[in-house]
């Protein structure tokens, strides 16, 4: 035991050690997919080295350069061998879809401390926004233009999905900047129930989203010719708008801005004091975390060709929550895990987990009434993991780390730069 | 226009008063927990639907052992009623230990106590539907129908310009049992001593530590109450609406919420008033706005309506039509 313990610590200690280590993982479960195609288990197996990669002890290039060539090229490439190629790729791509809105909502709740129950509602006017121009929808309320457009304004649309996203990400702003704390939770609810009571009814007296019918046969995107219709295709424009939207939040986190998104949300009125504009600040954040979500939900409406409201629900929104307080309020590493854990959960484990107890109960004529079958059972398991993190492990799975300041040295930088400025003015006076 | 909307009025009325009890029973529960803990329960809209299911449990028991024909609807609705409502209450005593108390001793943020109701007004929901679904196979339940005699009331005959109403026996039970309800309610926090604590607590949880009042037990006693007045609702919902689903409290709770913030969150009276109010102004919405739209907008936007008073009541009156506004300091 001691000398197994002993053995690990001399691993982990060692760079060497520990990327051999990792190679061999990625090999091991790499092939292992290669040979055991149909395997689920090793499909997430291998997923699951970007978080060994994340805690590996190499600098933060390689990290991420070997995380894009590991999930752009190694994950596809395996995966094509097998006959549930598509599904592996739905689902990357709906974890890609995801990561970006829990992204989103991690600024609102994470760091700038709005609770926002409603915020799938931006998912929802991104994706209409799309289905309607690129469907026939929008030639029976529009006086000009031939609709459906062609799938090339589909790149224009992630643009336009982002914008129209923001702006009702400001229009719920305006009146919230009025109201707090757990009132404001309240209101971006009753805001998200009303666009989605508004999109389920709004085919009459124009028709605009068409209803409860919703809108089909979406035009699929156009990529220089090629029509985009596959999920593995879609993973790969998923994939770039989430690498685009880790880094506006990488960015973001730690400028002035997400600086004072932090102080609000620690102490609003010290926070004022300190000259912080808490209109503007709060605006950003919610028109920012927004348009996240509305460039993602263009994708969705052309990924499904096939939108209508029932996917806008406050179980939606309360999902990405989820998401956001599982893998730690405003820790970017975090949430990205916690909305992969919560897709896989729900698209793969559930998924398996209720096929093997429907294959039981036939095969051993074990009866499991299909009231237990765990697919339908999202609702208490999804509650309890948010009782359980808020109650014990309120920083989530990956806590939140604040960028450590070096006092000594910021010390020694302002006194050296006051020694220069008095040298400066003295030496003014001098001559 | 005007006239189809006064002719309808006695049975807008009616209809909302009906529905506008049941919302200021339900906001009470809101209110009393909010101005003691100032947390929004989100769990209560699904403590009320949990009543409605175990009143409906215990009315089908009661008919399986032949109680309904063998005694008065009335007695047998009374034992229903006591039993949702201690079981109920019993349940927000236990929602409060597992998932507010906890986190009051640690004084960890606000925010936590919201996403852990939610929490577990999805476990209740979840719970209930997979109770009532492993018993009936599905989740919807019809409840026997008890005092569906109709009531005519002629007011064409007395106001010519109004429309007839009418109404359900139930709606008469609806309306006594909440006012007793209130009325009960109102004596035991302005009148006993528990009722004393339960206000002093309200004001300073501290100062009321300190004058030897126990603040862990008035908040449970708050919790009891205030769920166990939720439960008796549901079962009235019930017995008026006829069938339940585990997804109702969701809905009726914003509602709820809505009546407690329109009436001053944490006033127990405002609450009864602000339920009254929104369940007529709901209903009137539901009867008239397509009348008023010309045919744009349908009874579907009566949800939206009831979220956009919530809305402008946060903005514009935050402290509610019967509340103090409060200073916030650091």
């Amino acid at each position: 035991m001691t000398t197994l313990s002993a053995l690990f610590e001399k691993l982990a200690q060692s760079k060497k050690n520990q990327i051999i280590l990792f190679v061999a993982y990625v090999v091991l479960t790499g092939a292992g997919l290669f040979l055991l195609p149909d395997s689920t288990i090793a499909f997430l197996l291998l997923l699951f080295s970007i978080l060994i990669l994340y805690y590996l002890n190499v600098n933060l290039r390689a990290k991420w350069i070997t995380g894009i060539v590991i999930l752009a090229a190694i994950v596809p490439f395996i995966a094509s061998h097998s006959d549930s190629y598509q599904t592996y790729m739905e689902v990357g791509t709906l974890v890609g879809i995801y990561c970006a809105m829990a992204l989103g909502l991690n600024i609102v709740v994470g760091f700038a401390g709005l609770l926002d129950l409603g915020f799938i509602a931006f998912f929802a006017v991104g994706a209409y926004s799309y289905a309607i121009f690129a469907s026939g929808q929008a030639s029976k309320f529009m006086p000009f233009g031939h609709y459906p457009l062609p799938g090339d304004t589909f790149w224009l649309f992630i643009i336009v999905g982002a914008i129209v996203a923001a702006i009702f990400g400001i229009l719920l702003g305006v009146p919230v900047l009025r109201v707090r704390g757990d009132y404001l939770a309240i209101v971006t609810l009753g805001f998200g129930e009303i666009i989605r009571i508004l999109l389920n009814n709004m085919d009459h007296p124009i028709n605009i989203t068409n209803g409860s019918m919703g809108i089909a046969s979406i035009a699929p995107p156009n990529f220089f010719g090629i029509s985009i219709g596959s999920s593995s295709q879609f993973y790969y424009i998923a994939f770039g708008i989430f690498l685009v939207v880790i880094y506006v939040v990488r960015k973001l986190e730690n400028s002035k801005l997400g600086r004072s998104w932090k102080a609000v949300r620690d102490n609003e009125i010290a926070a004022q004091a300190m000259g912080i504009p808490l209109v503007k600040t709060k605006l950003a954040a919610f028109a920012i975390g927004a348009s996240f979500s509305g460039m993602m939900g263009v994708i969705f409406a052309a990924k499904q060709m096939f939108v209508d409201a029932t996917s806008f629900t406050y179980l939606e929104s309360t999902m990405v929550l989820v998401m956001v307080i599982l893998g730690g309020m405003g820790s970017v590493p975090g949430v990205i895990l916690g909305a992969a854990v919560v897709i896989i959960l729900r698209t793969q484990v559930l998924t398996n987990i209720s096929n093997w107890l429907s294959t039981m109960s036939s095969n051993y004529g074990i009866s499991i009434p299909p009231a237990l079958s765990p697919e339908k059972m999202q609702l208490l398991i999804f509650g309890l993991l948010l009782i359980i993190f808020a109650l014990y492990r309120t920083q989530g799975l990956i806590p939140h780390k604040n960028r450590k300041v070096d006092v000594e040295l910021l010390k020694k930088e302002s006194a050296e730069a006051a020694r220069a400025r008095e040298k400066a003015t003295s030496g003014g006076a001098k001559s | 226009m005007l006239a189809h909307i006064l002719q309808n009025l006695p049975q807008v009325l009616i209809d909302g008063l009906t529905l506008g009890v049941v919302y200021a029973v339900v906001a009470i529960g809101y209110t009393m927990v909010y101005g003691i803990l100032e947390l929004i329960n989100f769990a209560h809209g699904d403590v009320f639907m949990t009543g409605a299911f175990i009143g409906a449990i215990v009315l089908f028991l009661l008919m399986g052992m032949g109680f309904l024909s063998a005694m008065p609807a009335l007695i047998v609705f009374l034992i229903v009623i006591v039993i949702a409502a201690i079981a109920t209450g019993m349940l927000g005593v236990g929602i409060e230990r597992v998932a507010y108390r906890p986190l009051r001793r640690k004084n960890a943020p606000k925010l936590i106590a919201l996403i852990t109701s939610i929490g577990i007004s999805f476990v209740l929901e979840d719970a209930v539907r997979f109770i009532a679904e492993l018993k009936t196979g599905n989740y919807i339940v019809t409840a026997p129908s008890m005092f569906n005699h109709k009531f005519n009331v002629d007011v064409h005959s007395v106001i010519p310009f109004f429309n007839n109403a009418t109404f359900q026996a139930s709606f008469l039970l609806v309306l006594i049992v909440t006012v007793v309800m209130l009325v009960s309610l109102d004596l035991f926090v302005n009148k006993t001593k528990w009722g004393m604590a339960m206000r002093a607590v309200a004001q300073d949880r501290d100062t009321a530590s300190l004058m030897t009042i126990n603040v862990n037990r008035v908040i449970s006693v708050t919790f009891f109450i205030g769920s166990a007045l939720g439960g008796a609702t549901g079962v009235l919902f019930m017995i008026q609406y006829g069938t339940i689903d585990p997804y109702i409290g969701f809905i009726l709770g914003i509602k709820a919420f809505t009546a407690a913030v329109l009436g001053g969150i944490g006033n127990i009276r405002g609450a009864m008033f602000g339920g009254v109010m929104l369940g007529l102004l709901e209903m009137f919405a539901a009867a008239n706005l397509s009348v008023i739209t010309h045919g744009a907008m349908g009874a579907e936007y009566k949800d939206v309506f009831a979220f956009i008073i919530l809305i402008l009541v946060l903005i514009f009156k935050p402290e509610g039509l019967f509340g103090k506004a409060v200073v916030e300091k650091v």
